[in-house]
């Protein structure tokens, strides 16, 4: 395959971008995407160039490191499937890719296709945890789960933390991200005892870096998690609850 | 003949503690020191790695309320390799009336290592695994549940019972952010600080005793030194020397390495594991051996063509047509054999013609009579994403033909020799996960790497480290301007400009690549003494070119991904050598360590007792010299016997 592939340059946070424009030749259909950047980068640092910056690590859609906005679709064409996943044959020969960093006022890009996503984990540590320290744990056997609770707990907490949700997202909302973390843990009786002052506090830190829902939808369209939609439910039920509980925790 | 530079020194003192092996660690526990409440904050402890042991390890340290510092190559700590384990997590909690129990549990994992692990330990590893459940469960990990609303398990290979927990097939996720989340829990409570995009490049000893670390900040290029009272290594495994391996990129052997570079002790560098169930090959620019998890051994059927370059599709093969040669060979434990057996089995198969694929490279995992016995809904619980996954990777449809699998370097039983409470020979420097070694032997069984990095973490060195901390009470960390100090920054500096003064022509990938080609021919499912040699020679001559044809653009003050790569190389290319050595000097066959030298008539691994019942413990001498060590192994509740699925 011959593509034509624009790529977003950008040396640091601090300086300007602007596309580059690379021709591939010899691209096939097996290569995943980022596969494909990797063969690209293998020619520009043979003939002396800088190659391009981006990141991945598991390449199996599990640790949510990779994220590349293509023709402005995060992570890619194929609905619900993480860069790492997306292959060329969703492409054909002579076709054009532009290539960006996910695109978010609470992204900075960091060089080229990478961007700074520690906002994510703001708010994880505002409240996306349980406080139970190590050896004070009950037998798991004396809480009763059924099956169908822990399986829509697990629904909800299969959030892989990359991001795309906040970059489809008009709005630059993060109620996908953050729904996904208050719904699966209220949904389990480990979430419990913290479930006002979680949401709460959590919700707090989000609204400070990302910007409202207006039920667009996009997130669930392109979460490679496949988080369902109704977690954007989840923020505004836990808020509203955690508003009538006020001063108290659970 | 090139010359292997192999010498012999005395051996090490594991320190397991006397008596029953089965009780030694409640007598280890008893004897710890503690240090009290109020002292903690005054202590300092690095921990390098957020994976599963890692970011546990620094959790429960900040709980207890000592002052630690997290380190992560990642932008979040979650995104650690700890993520990507399938399958699920093993313990012995025996609930079920299938006869598990503790002793059942080490004697499976024994077992299942070829005898080449330590036995007290895996004790521990089992005694633990009972609290490992627990606390996961109560920090979150939505486990999957009976329809009563009890835990459930399934099978794993080298096993008869039924003590896997799992969520789905994504439990190292689910186990890994609910941890990272611990973490995080700390760092808000102001007892862990995080560094994430943070590389440690090398380790500060002073008077022989670990006291901090040099690293540098991958967004900036800073290279800095943090020193503190003791330091924990959860840096993870090193399966991607072999290049293309189930590994995601960026795990590396950096830390551990340069750790041996300043002395520590590496233990059994040539145990790595081949998982049967991993993609194979299909393509030049293909960047890894995706990992399919061994639980879908539970209920898919491995096989191949009876008949040598069979070309039909899998589905025009009638059944009395294929030859199911796990079932066949192994019918006590059949598709459940363990890792090494079912790839070595898989490797024959494609070796004498029976590999199915364009490539011919690969073995049936068939989920046709499953489907008809379960049915897709119960099928997709279990499997779904890992169906998915496979469908994304090859545009095959598992539900509808047959996975094609083949083994793929995986798992690194080898690592940074410890003692029995998880120190180095360097005192001060603590390894988990792993990074380090003991529980898995010469073969790891499946699920037992998230409980092993579990157990670390959460509850072995939590007690471990005090135990050290508590005898240099009143001791303040080095100073930044101390001379031990300066001398390392000053190394990794000169260093990075090294690498980035090569100023050839090649990209450490390429590079890279040539070494994986290397390993997997020489270091790989079968070993001889001559593939091993030849194999030295090939990785002394691609040194060579690192070092004078290495080419790394841009500069080393910036987010330059090329010297990472450049930097993790350079250590691979030496522990390389390393492996080869071990697996040279090991004059018999043990789990994943096969020499075709020496086996069986039937062709199972012959382990040679008499001359080799210790684990290889390896220093690494100033002039290129590996030196032997040897830390001799005693089985007490577990009787030395030969391994037999049949």
């Amino acid at each position: 395959m011959k593509l034509t592939i624009e790529v977003w340059r950008q040396d640091n946070t601090a300086t300007a971008g602007r596309f580059e424009t690379y021709t591939v030749t010899g691209a096939y259909e097996e290569m995943s995407l980022l596969e494909l950047i990797d063969y690209l980068n293998d020619q520009l640092v043979s003939e002396g160039r800088e190659p391009i910056a981006y990141e991945s690590d598991c390449r199996e859609g599990i640790c949510g490191t990779c994220g590349i906005t293509v023709n402005d679709q995060p992570h890619g064409p194929v609905p619900n499937t993480p860069s790492c996943r997306q292959h060329l044959r969703s492409f054909k020969d002579g076709d054009n890719l532009r290539l960006e960093p996910f695109r978010s006022e609470a992204f900075p890009v960091v060089r080229d296709l990478v961007v700074d996503r520690t906002a994510l984990d703001d708010v994880i540590r505002a409240g996306g945890f349980v406080s139970v320290d190590a050896g004070t744990a009950a037998d798991a056997d004396s809480m009763q789960i059924g099956h169908g609770r822990a399986e829509q707990a697990l629904d909800f907490s299969a959030c892989i933390g990359c991001g795309a949700c906040i970059a489809a997202c008009p709005n630059g909302s993060a109620n996908l991200y953050a729904g996904s973390i208050l719904q699966s843990l209220s949904v389990l009786p480990q979430g419990q005892a913290e479930r006002s002052s979680r949401a709460r506090n959590l919700l707090a830190e989000a609204d400070t870096h990302f910007g409202p829902c207006s039920v667009y939808g996009e997130c669930a369209v392109t979460c490679p998690a496949g988080i369902p939609l109704s977690a954007i439910a989840a923020v505004n039920r836990e808020r509203a609850r955690s508003a009538f509980r006020k001063g108290k925790d659970d | 003949m090139v010359n292997v530079n192999i010498s012999y020194a005395d051996p090490v003192d594991g320190k397991v503690p006397d008596g029953p092996p089965s009780t030694a660690w409640a007598r280890r526990r008893d004897e710890y020191k503690l240090v009290s409440p109020l002292n903690r904050r005054k202590f300092k402890v690095i921990v390098v790695g957020t994976g599963l042991a890692g970011a546990s390890c620094a959790a429960a340290l900040g709980e207890l309320g000592y002052q630690v510092s997290a380190y992560t190559i990642h932008d979040a700590a979650r995104r650690a390799h700890s993520v990507a384990a399938q399958g699920g997590i093993n313990a012995a909690r025996a609930r079920k009336v299938d006869n598990d129990s503790i002793h059942r549990f080490v004697k499976d994992t024994v077992k299942g290592g070829d005898f080449r692990g330590r036995e007290a330990d895996v004790f521990r590893l089992a005694e633990e695994s009972v609290s490992v459940i627990d606390h996961m469960n109560a920090i979150g990990a939505p486990f999957a549940r009976e329809y009563g609303g009890q835990l459930t398990t399934r099978s794993f290979g080298g096993v008869q019972v039924s003590r896997t927990y799992y969520t789905r097939g994504q439990t190292g996720q689910q186990l890994q952010v609910s941890a990272s989340r611990s973490l995080q829990r700390q760092v808000a409570a102001g007892t862990v600080t995080l560094h994430t995009h943070e590389e440690m490049l090398d380790l500060i000893i002073k008077d022989g005793r670990a006291r901090g670390i040099v690293t540098r900040n991958l967004k900036t290029g800073e290279v800095r030194a943090e020193t503190a009272h003791a330091v924990v290594l959860a840096t993870g495994g090193y399966g991607n020397v072999f290049h293309r391996s189930t590994l995601a990129k960026n795990s590396n052997v950096t830390a551990a390495w340069r750790a041996v570079r300043r002395g520590a002790y590496f233990a059994s560098p040539s145990y790595i594991q081949f998982h049967p169930t991993a993609l194979p090959i299909s393509h030049k620019w293909q960047s890894k051996t995706t990992l399919m998890s061994e639980s879908l051994r539970n209920d898919g059927r491995i096989w191949v063509p009876k008949q040598a370059g069979d070309d039909r599709p899998a589905n025009a093969i009638p059944e009395d047509e294929r030859d199911y040669y796990l079932e066949r060979k192994y019918p006590a434990f059949a598709n459940l054999t363990p890792r090494d057996i079912a790839s070595r089995a898989a490797r024959e198969q494609i070796e004498s013609g029976h590999g199915v694929g364009p490539l011919k490279n690969s073995v049936y995992l068939d989920f046709r009579d499953a489907k008809q016995r379960l049915g897709v809904k119960v099928l997709d619980e279990r499997y779904g994403n890992l169906f998915e996954m496979y469908r994304d990777a090859t545009g095959e449809d598992p539900h509808e033909v047959p996975m094609r699998i083949a083994p793929g370097a995986h798992f690194a039983m080898g690592g940074l020799w410890t003692d029995y409470d998880q120190m180095s020979n360097i005192p001060g420097l603590f390894v988990g996960g792993e990074a380090g070694w003991g529980y898995h032997g010469a073969n790891r069984l499946g699920a037992n790497s998230l409980l092993s990095a579990c157990v670390d973490g959460w509850f072995t060195l939590p007690y471990s480290v005090p135990n050290y901390l508590a005898q240099h009470l009143g001791e303040t960390v080095l100073e930044p301007t101390d001379p031990a100090v300066q001398g390392v920054l000053k190394d990794v500096s000169e260093r990075v400009t090294r690498l980035m003064n090569i100023g050839g022509k090649t990209p450490a990938d390429r590079i890279h690549a040539e070494l994986g080609e290397i390993l997997y021919e020489g270091c790989g499912v079968s070993r001889t003494e001559a593939k091993l040699t030849a194999a030295i020679e090939k990785i002394r001559a691609l040194r060579e070119v690192f070092y004078t044809d290495l080419f790394i653009p841009g500069n080393p003050q910036s987010f330059n991904q090329e010297l990472e790569r450049a930097g993790r190389l350079e250590d691979y290319l030496q522990m390389a050598e390393l492996m080869c050595i071990d697996a040279l000097d090991r004059k018999e066959s043990a789990g994943a360590h096969f020499r075709e030298e020496y086996q069986t008539e039937e062709g199972e691994a012959a382990r040679n007792d008499e001359d080799w019942c210790f684990v290889s413990v390896w220093e690494e001498g100033a002039d290129g010299a590996h030196i032997r060590h040897a830390e001799p192994l005693d089985f007490k509740d577990i009787t030395l016997e030969t391994r037999n699925y049949k």
